[in-house]
């Protein structure tokens, strides 16, 4: 593998998945303007399922999953997370987002809090959880991904990789029940990637249901039970992760895998 | 072949350079004043010319200080002592109007009597806003700070404490509106009913409910009307007013102005571009004569109130600018970290984006104010007695027709320390942040 970070053989941890549904997205279709960014995404994740999505810049893939907490609005079609239905109603969106972790390319962290307040800050206002509480988990979650000593430094003072770890700690604090992962390690110096791939893996193993757009192939083969390839807002091809690598079917696929992977 | 180690291959340092002072004639004033002041023929000829020129200034302007009279009832007085200890025609400044004058300049024609009301007011204002300046004050005196505004209210006018008592009660009401309404209607409907619940209030019942308690028990200090309000305390009442006011006014224009609501937008967008698209001294003249005319016959709304909510308007399109200037520098994903945790519009702006992008905009915000507070000078035009008023009421006497310099020398100084104390805290608050932060 060209990828260093992970290593693709290691057999993937046993992960159930459920038949229960946690994202179903049908018949949907999003436009910048006239612009068709997205079209007719039909896409069920079942409970306990990591997802990786790939392909070339500019196809989408970030704009799907930005669709799936509505931090952007679709136009057509519907997207059901967690049974409830998306819709312009804020006190849906509201409650979607508080139950769906994201993590960005940038972080993201709020740079006048601290590590313990970005961690603490959704569960004190959103749900409401006592201050002293709410530290207790945080620092349980910042255990977790293994920097608890930082937890009162500023976001500024840590690597990339410390502070990608500690957004992915934020997300956890509200307890999500699907986390979504927006190229989380692409912004980082390759040795910090490891780090972080690690934390995700960790929590694949915990069965947590996860979207991951990354192009770190190492990764999709250890965890994912799925890959997807999308191009020009569409999804061309997926597959689980075996299949997709060593029999890819379409040509675009071919065409990006022997990209990515320098063959 | 080169000729240092480090570029030939193979090379190992087997000892470690001590720290060493640089060279003499490198350091130290001589080697500034070289290097700033006469480091080319420009440069050189800059530095002449500036000496001469604040040789000129300070020549001039010295003996006038050195020979300053404090003592003396007239300028008449004044130029007799002058002539009798430095001669005539030596220049002299005559600061005895001040000390003649000085309660004048510093409370206008509030009643002597009363003198201690203002000065205890100021005391009320810096206690309150303490907490709110510098932290290391238990957050629960903000509350107290909260009930300032009343407080200073009733001590500056007086009259009954009921009227601001029935005021304060209005924001009492809102508040319980809101929460009433929120988890009833949604947040637009509660927001709208804190809003006009409380109007309606203070247009119809607030009146009325202050009379009545008046009636039952008449507390409250002498009441002082506004015309009596002069110098520098007419203008900081004015110029705190304002920035306390067009703060919080400003930054929901900013927001507005940034909104998607159509609306709300475009009103932010007219009322910021009107408002300060038009000279401040027409909005005041507005104020003065206006105004009358659309408000009912009968209704006696003060002028001073009145230049208070014009100076507040003016200064709070300025800021709203500021602020937008701060929030555009916000990167998105912040506006989007706070909305994937699933934090309303209103917690987003309030723990993330407004205490980052207020950071940001602090200069910009000091310097509105400054300038507003220097401007408070401008309603001397519709006929209140600031300093500046005061200054022409002074010269008008007969006793001190002609001083000049003397009073704007101190009405100039008083306002120095009142805006450099502004920009030094605009810098510490700057310098704090800063290291909070990084
Ligand atoms: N806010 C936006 N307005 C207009 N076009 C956008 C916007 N965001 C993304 N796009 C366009 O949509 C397409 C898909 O973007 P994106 O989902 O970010 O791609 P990916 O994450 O796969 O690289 C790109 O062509 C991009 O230029
Ligand atoms: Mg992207």
């Amino acid at each position: 593998m060209a990828d260093p970070a992970i290593d693709a053989n290691v057999t993937p941890p046993r992960m159930e998945v459920s038949e229960e549904i946690a994202v179903q997205i049908t018949d949907m279709n999003k436009w910048y303007g006239s612009f068709h960014v997205l079209r007719d995404i039909n896409l069920t994740v079942h409970r306990g399922e990591r997802i990786v999505i790939c392909g070339p810049s500019g196809s989408g893939k970030s704009t799907l999953i930005r669709c799936i907490n509505a931090l952007e609005e679709h136009q057509k079609g519907r997207i059901e997370v967690d049974g409830t239905l998306l819709s312009s109603d804020l006190k849906n969106i509201d409650k979607i987002r508080s139950e769906v972790g994201m993590c960005f390319q940038h972080f993201n962290l709020f740079p006048h809090l601290t590590i313990l307040e970005n961690c603490t800050l959704a569960p004190i206002w959103v749900r409401k959880t006592p201050k002293k509480e709410a530290e207790q988990a945080a620092m349980h979650f910042l255990e977790k991904v293994k920097i608890p000593d930082q937890a009162n430094k500023y976001p500024g003072q840590l690597s990339g990789g410390q502070q990608q770890r500690v957004a992915i700690a934020r997300s956890l604090c509200m307890k999500p029940r699907i986390m979504l992962f927006d190229e989380p390690t692409s912004a980082l110096d390759p040795e910090m990637i490891k780090e972080v791939l690690d934390t995700m893996i960790e929590l694949a193993e915990e069965g947590m249901t996860m979207l991951c757009v990354t192009h770190e192939m190492g990764f999709a083969q250890a965890v994912a039970n799925r890959v997807i390839f999308m191009d020009q807002g569409q999804i061309v091809e997926q597959n689980e992760p075996k299949e997709f690598f060593n029999n890819p079917k379409s040509d675009r696929t071919k065409l990006f895998l022997s990209q990515i992977l320098g063959h | 072949m080169s000729d240092t180690h480090a570029q030939t291959v193979g090379y190992v340092r087997d000892t470690m350079i001590d720290e060493q002072p640089a060279p003499v004639g490198q350091t130290g004033a001589v080697k500034w004043i070289r290097e700033n002041l006469f480091s080319g023929v420009i440069n050189t000829l800059l530095t002449v010319i500036s000496l001469y020129v604040i040789w000129v200034v300070v020549s001039h302007l010295y003996p006038w200080l050195a020979n300053s009279i404090w003592d003396a009832g007239s300028l008449t007085e004044c130029r007799e002592i002058r002539d009798a200890t430095v001669g005539p025609d030596a220049p002299a400044a005559c600061f005895a109007v001040i000390t003649d004058r000085w309660q004048q300049l510093v409370f206008g024609f509030y009643p002597p009597e009363h003198y201690w009301r203002p000065v205890v007011a100021l005391l009320v204002f810096l206690a309150a806003i303490a907490p709110v300046l510098f932290q290391g004050i238990p957050r629960r005196a903000l509350w107290l700070s909260a009930a300032a505004p009343f407080v200073l209210f009733a001590l500056l006018w007086g009259g009954s404490i009921w009227g601001p008592v029935a005021v304060a009660l209005g924001f009492v009401i809102g508040f319980v509106v809101y929460r009433v309404l929120l988890p009833l209607a949604g947040n637009l409907a509660a927001v709208l009913g804190a809003i006009i619940v409380p109007l309606l209030y203070w247009l119809f019942l607030a009146g009325p409910l202050a009379g009545a308690l008046t009636s039952v028990a008449p507390i409250g200090l002498e009441y002082v009307q506004s015309k009596d309000f002069g110098g520098f305390t007419l203008s900081v009442v004015i110029g705190v007013s304002a920035i306390i006011l067009s703060l919080p006014l400003g930054i929901l224009l900013a927001l507005g102005r940034q909104s998607n609501l159509f609306i709300i937008n475009k009103i932010s967008v007219a009322f910021i571009e009107v408002i300060r698209g038009v000279p401040l001294i027409v909005w005041l003249f507005t104020a003065s004569l206006l105004l009358n005319y659309f408000l009912p016959p009968g209704t006696n709304f003060d002028l001073m109130l009145r230049v208070i909510i014009m100076v507040t308007l003016f200064s709070a399109a300025y800021i709203a600018e500021v602020v937008r200037g701060g929030l555009a520098a916000l990167p998105k994903g912040q506006y989007e970290g706070a909305s994937s945790l699933g934090l309303d519009y209103w917690q987003s702006m309030r723990l993330i984006i407004l205490p980052q992008a207020l950071k940001i905009s602090i200069p910009g915000i000091v310097n509105t104010f400054i300038g507003l507070f220097k401007d408070t000078t401008l309603v001397v035009f519709i006929g209140l007695l600031d300093p500046i008023g005061l200054s022409n009421a002074i010269r008008a006497s007969t006793d001190w027709n002609g001083v000049y310099w003397e009073l704007f020398v101190f009405i100039g100084l008083m306002f120095f320390i009142a805006c450099f104390s502004m920009g030094r805290y605009s810098l510490y608050l700057e310098k704090k942040l800063q290291r909070e932060h990084r």
